[in-house]
This record gives C-alpha cells, sequence and structure tokens, in this order.
C-alpha cells in the first residue's frame, strides 16, 4: 500500500484520494491514533465487565438472559456490514461514486438493523427480566459496555449517512474521500470490538 | 472576538498561559487556605466539610486545570516552532482542545457557587465519592467537570502526536529532534493510552451516582477496589504526563546556558520511552495498603523501583552537561538548575515509598504529601518556571525582568523547602493526611507552623513573577530573535514574537541543534528548503468556542436530570434531558457546519512576506 503522488489518475482523481493532500494523509494517521484510545477505551470497559460478571446481586445472571440466536443474527449482519464497507472503499479507489454510495447505504441499512436486535434485546431484558441498570453490577456493566458499542453503532450510522449526503452533493473529491475512508476504518473498529464483546460476553456467558 | 475565534498554535498558547494562570491562581489560594487552617493545633478557621472541599479542589484544580495547560501553553508556542512548521497538524481541533478544557475547568469550580465542591480528595475514592457518603452535586461536577476538560486533553494528545510525525522540517529526523519536542511526542503518546481510561473510570462514577449504577458499590455487588485500579491505571502515568514535559525544558534551558551540548543525547531519548513505558505497569504502588497480597506488592514494588534507573540517566546527564560549560546563571538556568536537586530528593522518598513495607508506615501522612509536592512543585512547576522565563521573549517579544527573576526563584525556593521539607518530618511522627486539624503538643506545632509560613513566602514569589508579566507588559518590545544569544533551535531563528506563518521559508535542518550548528559553521541563519512561495493559512473559527459551549450546556443538564426545582418548567426541562438534549444539539450542528462548509483557508502571499 505505497501512495505516491505519480500513481495513475483515474478520470481526475488519484487512485487513492483519501492520502492525496497532506490533510488527508494527516487525517487518516489521527485517525489511527484516535482508535489506539479507543481500544483503551474499550479494553478498560471489558476489564470492568470481567471482574463484575458474576456479581449479579441474585438478579439474573448471564445464563439466564442470553438467547444466542438473537445475539448470532444480529453478530452476522455487522460483519458483513464490514464486508460491504470494504467494498464501498474499493468502489471508491475505482472512481465510482454511484457504487460506492449505494454499497455505503447497504452499510447503512445493516446497521440499522443491527441496532434494532440490540434494542429490542434489551427490551426484553427490562421488561420480561427486570434486569436495569441498578440490577446488579453485572447489569451495569452489561449495560455500559454493550450499551457505548452500541452508542458507537448510531454514531456511525449517522456519520454514514451524513457523508452519503455530502458526497451527493459535493461528489467524490480528495477533500470527501478521506472522511469516507475515515468512516469505514471507525466501522471496522466497532466490528472488531464486536467480536470480543460476542465472545467474552455472551459466548463466555452462555458456558462460564 | 479575535481570541475566541483564533487557530493560530501562538494565539491558543497564550489562551492557555492565561487560563491555566488563572486556575493555578485558585489553586493557590485554595492551599492557602488549607494551610492557614493547619497553622496551629485545634483551629477553626475552617470546617471540617470545608476542608474536605478545599483540599478536593486544590489538587484536582492543580493537577487538571493549572499545570497541565501550562504544559500545554509552551508546547503550542514552542513545538511548531522547534520542528520548523508553519502550524500544527489540525488548527480546528486545537482550538476545539482549549476551549473543551476551559469549559470543563469552569464547569467544575461553578461547584463553588452552586450548593458544595466535591469532597472527596482528588482521587475520588469510592465509596466516599458515591451518593452515600458524598450527597451534594460536588462529585458530579468533578466527574463531569473532569470529562470535558479530559476530552480537550486528548485532542491536544493525538495534534501534537500528529503534529510531530508529519510536520518536521526537512532533514529533521526524529533523533536530530529538540529534546522537549521529544518529550512532547512521548507526552502525547501517555495521554492518549492514559487518558480513556479515566475517561471510563468518571463515566462509571457518574453512572453510579446519577443513573444508580453498581460499579462500585458493595451492597450491588460493586467493587470500590476497581475503582482504585482504574483511576491508577491512569493516575500515574498522569504523573509522567506531567514530569517529562519539565525534563525536556530543562534539557532545552541547561545546554543553552551551559553552551555545550546536551550530553548523552540518545541516551536521554531512550530514557523517555523507557519511562513512559515503565509508567503504565507500576499503578497498583498506591494500592499497596488495599490488600493485593505480598506477590503483587512485591511485582509492583520492584517496577516501580526500575524507574529509579531511566531517570537517573537524566540526571546526571544534566548534570554532565553543566560540568565545563560556561555556565550562565540567567533566571531560565537558575530554575533549571534548583530543579535537578529538589526533583531528586522526591525521587529519592519515591524510592522510599516504593517498598511495600514501609508504605504501610508512609500511606497516607504527610510523608505522601511532602513526596508528590517535591515531584510537582519541586520538579514541575519549577521546570515551568524555567521554560516561562526561558521562552517569554519568543512567545511575547520582551525580555523579562531578570531581577525580579532572581527574587522570584529565592523566594519561591525557600518558601518551598520551608512547606514541604518538615512535612517528610511530620508524616514520620505520624501526622495524617486529609484530616482537617490535629490536638496540640504531639510536636507537630512547630513544624506545622514553619510550614504555612513557607506557603505565604511561594505565595510571595509568585506574587512578584505577577509583578515582573506587568512590568514587563509595559514596557516597548526589546527581545531579538535569539535573545540568550546562545539559542540551539529553530525557534530562535526566527523573530520574537513569531510572525502569523512562523517561517517565511521552511528551514533546512542539517544535524542536531539545527540552529546553533549553523550559527557556529559562521552562517547567519537557516538555509531554506524552499523557495519563497505563497503560504498556506487556516481561517478564523468560533465553531470550537460554540460546540465546547454545548458541552457545557449539556453536562449541566445530565447532572441536575434528577433534582426537582422550584419552578415546574425547569423541572421539565432538566428531568426529561431536554437542556442535555439541546447542549448536545448545539455541539452537533457546530460540527455538521465544521464538515459541510469545508474551510479552505487563506494564502499569504511572497508581495506581502516581503513587504514586512
Ligand atoms: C504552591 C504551594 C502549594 C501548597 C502550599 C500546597 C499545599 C497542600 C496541602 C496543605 C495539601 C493538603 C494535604 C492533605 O491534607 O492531604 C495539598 C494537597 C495536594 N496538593 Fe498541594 N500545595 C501546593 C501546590 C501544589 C501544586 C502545584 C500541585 C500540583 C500540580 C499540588 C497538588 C496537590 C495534590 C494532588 C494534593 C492532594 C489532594 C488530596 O489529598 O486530594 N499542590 N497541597
Ligand atoms: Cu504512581
Amino acid at each position: 500500500m505505497t501512495t505516491t503522488h505519480a500513481e495513475p489518475m483515474n478520470g481526475g482523481l488519484p487512485h487513492e484520494p483519501e492520502k492525496a493532500t497532506a490533510e488527508g494523509r494527516n487525517k487518516v494517521l489521527a485517525f489511527w491514533l484516535f482508535l489506539g484510545g479507543e481500544a483503551v477505551l474499550f479494553g478498560t470497559l471489558f476489564a470492568t465487565f470481567l471482574a463484575l460478571r458474576n456479581q449479579t446481586n441474585e438478579g439474573p445472571a448471564a445464563n439466564d438472559l442470553f438467547h444466542l440466536p438473537l445475539v448470532a443474527a444480529a453478530t452476522f449482519l455487522l460483519l458483513v456490514s464490514s464486508l460491504t464497507s470494504v467494498f464501498a472503499i474499493q468502489a471508491m479507489h475505482r472512481n465510482r461514486p454511484a457504487l460506492l454510495r449505494n454499497w455505503l447505504l447497504v452499510t447503512v441499512v445493516l446497521g440499522l438493523g443491527f441496532l434494532g436486535l440490540e434494542i429490542y434485546e434489551f427490551s426484553q431484558y427490562v421488561g420480561l427480566e427486570k434486569f436495569g441498570m441498578t440490577t446488579s453490577a453485572f447489569s451495569s456493566a452489561f449495560y455500559t459496555l454493550v450499551g457505548f458499542h452500541g452508542a458507537h453503532v448510531a454514531f456511525g450510522i449517522l456519520w454514514i449517512s451524513l457523508l452519503i449526503g455530502q458526497l451527493a452533493y459535493k461528489g467524490l473529491t480528495t477533500v470527501t474521500a478521506p472522511k469516507i475512508y475515515v468512516s469505514a476504518m471507525y466501522w471496522h473498529f466497532i466490528d472488531v470490538v464486536w467480536v470480543f464483546i460476542f465472545t467474552v460476553v455472551y459466548l463466555l456467558g452462555k458456558v462460564g | 472576538m479575535d481570541w475566541i475565534t483564533t487557530v493560530d498554535h501562538k494565539k491558543i498558547a497564550i489562551l492557555y498561559l492565561w487560563a491555566g494562570g488563572l486556575f493555578f491562581g485558585i489553586g493557590g489560594i485554595e492551599a492557602l487556605l488549607i494551610r492557614w487552617q493547619l497553622i496551629k493545633p485545634m483551629n477553626d478557621f475552617v470546617d471540617a466539610q470545608t476542608f474536605n472541599e478545599l483540599i478536593t479542589m486544590h489538587g484536582t484544580t492543580m493537577i487538571f486545570l493549572g499545570v497541565m495547560p501550562i504544559i500545554f501553553a509552551l508546547m503550542n508556542a514552542v513545538i511548531p516552532l522547534q520542528i520548523g512548521a508553519r502550524d500544527v497538524a489540525f488548527p480546528f481541533l486545537n482550538a476545539l482542545g482549549f476551549w473543551t478544557f476551559l469549559f470543563g475547568g469552569l464547569l467544575l469550580n461553578l461547584s463553588w457557587m452552586m450548593g458544595g465542591a466535591p469532597d472527596a480528595g482528588w482521587t475520588s475514592y469510592t465509596p466516599l465519592s458515591g451518593t452515600a457518603y458524598s450527597g451534594t452535586h460536588g462529585v458530579d461536577f468533578y466527574t463531569i467537570g473532569l470529562q470535558i476538560a479530559g476530552l480537550g486533553t486528548l485532542i491536544g494528545g493525538i495534534n501534537f502526536l500528529a503534529t510531530i510525525i508529519t510536520m518536521r522540517a526537512p532533514g529533521m529526523s526524529f533523533m536530530r529532534m529538540p529534546m522537549f519536542a521529544w518529550t512532547t511526542f512521548i507526552t502525547s503518546a501517555i495521554i492518549l493510552f492514559a487518558f480513556p481510561a479515566i475517561t471510563v473510570g468518571l463515566v462509571l462514577l457518574t453512572f453510579d451516582r446519577i443513573l444508580g449504577a453498581n460499579f462500585f458499590v458493595p451492597g450491588g455487588g460493586g467493587s470500590p477496589v476497581l475503582w482504585q485500579h482504574i483511576f491508577w491505571i491512569f493516575g500515574h502515568p498522569e504523573v509522567y504526563i506531567l514530569i517529562l514535559p519539565a525534563f525536556g525544558i530543562i534539557s532545552e534551558v541547561i545546554p543553552t546556558f551551559a553552551r555545550k551540548r546536551l550530553f548523552g543525547y540518545s541516551s536521554m531519548v531512550f530514557a523517555t520511552i523507557l519511562i513512559a513505558f515503565l509508567g503504565f505497569m507500576v499503578w497498583a504502588h498506591h494500592m499497596f495498603t488495599t490488600g493485593l497480597g505480598p506477590v503483587a506488592n512485591a511485582l509492583f514494588a520492584v517496577s516501580t523501583m526500575l524507574i529509579a534507573v531511566p531517570t537517573g540517566i537524566k540526571i546526571f546527564n544534566w548534570l554532565f552537561t553543566l560540568w565545563g560549560g560556561s555556565v550562565r546563571f540567567a533566571t531560565p538556568n537558575l530554575f533549571a538548575s534548583g530543579f535537578i536537586p529538589t526533583f531528586t530528593m522526591g525521587g529519592v522518598t519515591g524510592v522510599m515509598l516504593a517498598s511495600a513495607p514501609a508504605d504501610f508506615q508512609f500511606h497516607d501522612t504527610y510523608f505522601v504529601v511532602a513526596h508528590f509536592h517535591y515531584v510537582i512543585v519541586g520538579g514541575l512547576v519549577m521546570g515551568l518556571f524555567a521554560g516561562l522565563h526561558y521562552w517569554w521573549p519568543k512567545m511575547f517579544g520582551r525580555m523579562l525582568s531578570e531581577t525580579l527573576g532572581k527574587w522570584t526563584f529565592w523566594t519561591f525556593i525557600t518558601g518551598f523547602h520551608l512547606t514541604f521539607f518538615v512535612q517528610h518530618f511530620l508524616g514520620l511522627m505520624g501526622m495524617q493526611r486529609r484530616v482537617f486539624t490535629y490536638l496540640p503538643n504531639q510536636h507537630f506545632d512547630t513544624l506545622n507552623l514553619v510550614s504555612t509560613i513557607g506557603a505565604g513566602l511561594m505565595g510571595i514569589g509568585t506574587l512578584v513573577f505577577l509583578t515582573n508579566i506587568i512590568v514587563t507588559s509595559k514596557k516597548p518590545p526589546d527581545a531579538g530573535d535569539d535573545p540568550w544569544e546562545d539559542g540551539r533551535t529553530l525557534e530562535w531563528s526566527i523573530p520574537s514574537p513569531p510572525p502569523e506563518y512562523n517561517f517565511k521559508q521552511t528551514p533546512l535542518v542539517r544535524g542536531l541543534d539545527a540552529f546553533w550548528k549553523e550559527k557556529t559553521a559562521g552562517n547567519k541563519g537557516m538555509a531554506p528548503a524552499e523557495p519563497i512561495g505563497s503560504i498556506h493559512m487556516p481561517s478564523a473559527t468560533p465553531l470550537p468556542f460554540i460546540m465546547s459551549v454545548g458541552i457545557f450546556i449539556a453536562g449541566l443538564g445530565f447532572m441536575f436530570s434528577r433534582d426537582h426545582f422550584g419552578s415546574a418548567l425547569v423541572s421539565f426541562l432538566f428531568n426529561n434531558y431536554i437542556v442535555t438534549g439541546l447542549g448536545l444539539l448545539i455541539t452537533f450542528g457546530a460540527m455538521l457546519m465544521r464538515s459541510l462548509y469545508d474551510d479552505h483557508g487563506w494564502h499569504i502571499e511572497p508581495g506581502e512576506l516581503e513587504g514586512r
């Protein structure tokens, strides 16, 4: 993935438009740094969850609550959305703005599906199981960790939607390209975090 | 208006300096009130509750709102100049970082006027900081105010990392970078990896207090010790966030005034990296007495003591730099030379505290208070004074008065040792920390009196410094490009204060101490790395300010979301998160504006450059 200014131009747009300007390169670098910080943030939340996962305070425990088929479906939606965001970036690199927009749209729809399932899941716990933020240390840790991730997903959906709007009225340029690239990095990051949540929270909750 | 919309790193530096100075003053007044209360046994100048609020706000203000912003002020003023850059990587974010810090700090200090300041110590240990023991909104001001201010720090850290990685002038490899740029780089990296931990800690504590969560509430299955782990995983690296920039300043000042290159430059670099790395491994030395067990205690004791090795390397390098140099004791160098023994003493008591069995004796006594003030005041604050006197002419175009500078130094350092040296003995004799008074005839009386007199002397030293600033600002500008005449690094190769674009032509760096190298080679200035051309500048914008106002409103709204107010309308607005939503709307609206309207900036053309 070397980048120079001399790469083939593609209908006026360089091959990797996100790295064509100094500003774009700075943005990508800074976003990597930011994700480093985000990793510490989620790391701390995971550590907290692991410390408190058995502190159920006589409320429901992981084993009573989790419904793996539902979570598996949500996982599937999010994993596929990561793939579609890769397709979006590939479309961007081939300078196909319409295709790029469509893949971004698919990504957003899949993200919304994930978020919908999560909201449904939470409402089930609160309604049927009487499992709320205040129930136990376990419940607090669960809602905070998974909810933080959910908030990240919601923010990502909003962000990518706005970028789709910008794409419509500014077109694909060396200004919009870094924004789209960075939002895709973000989307992969929250996908990776989810893989950990699926393992640490749900699978571990079911088996141990 | 100009100040609200500026994105120029040199002006942001000045904003950081004034705001940090203001908070430093507030923290200093709090310190004097604490010392006044402790001047004699069984004093009733303040009551226990107020005393708790005073120590909490003193510690919190000093660390987060006083010295950190002054560090950021110096970094902003100097770093782009030292690496030969026209600006930081993200001028907009730079402004945003400042404004979130300021509004976070204002929120925190509003607590004095809105029903009680935080009172659980600057470490906010649970369950002391839970609603059971801390019933006012004080700790909410702490969690939310620090959260907002911390956001600004994180933004600043990322900005400096990106700036140093990508914006160095041609020829300035990492191993040719000035030490202050190095320590800024490493400090920013520590910020990036330490601050998210406290972000989470503060969120969890906020949730416990406002949403009734159970993270730290034993009755609900939570764990108070968990808070200590999270706090100190951030808190110990925080100490290095504070001291490494001071190391950087000392490493700039000493070579300049010894007219010699820094001894052992590369070992300084590696010592810095090693200290940062070890800084993350030792957090539990604050928790020896919580019952982690002998194995954990031993491991953390040993890893803590290891840090003495790279730190010792630094101390010896500074001494070897002074050794045989033609040393000039101008005010900056007085502070820098005073730093060395004072900081070393703090380091020695640090090793004593790191010995777990001994710490059972020292823990929560004035010995600890003496130790960390030797490090933070005798180390960092002395370093900041050195840096401020050193770079003042570059920042403001005026030399501070040397006479007043020397008065500042001697009163401050005398007051400092009077205040804190005796506290070692108070601690060893058993005087407890964070207790609002003590009984007579325990041999505490005289030493406390001495300590309070010393604090007053330090206050006088600070006032002399303020006088110096005022007197200097009334003089006409008198500082040349290289006012100390022995400047070694790039900032001294351009006018004081620098023009908006810093460098007319980006300099070509041909070695360590780039400017010194050119001077000794008989050249008049830096060789340019580019022809004179049009310079791109970012435009001023009020958006960072507006975004921070929004966050401030959202924070207040969330904090009072469970309260009942006299007016039904007000209660309605708060209880339904309408105020919070409004604040967030302002912030997100400003973000949207920022993203929709591309800022193409403006250009300074060669003609204008020549016109000067
Ligand atoms: C300049 C003169 C200063 C004086 C006279 C002073 C005095 C004091 C005193 C009397 C305490 C209370 C100790 C206790 O009861 O636990 C204290 C605590 C503290 N000070 Fe200072 N201090 C000064 C400067 C600073 C500075 C510059 C910083 C940091 C940059 C600082 C950081 C702290 C911290 C973190 C605490 C602990 C607060 C707590 O226990 O929660 N102090 N100081
Ligand atoms: Cu420590």
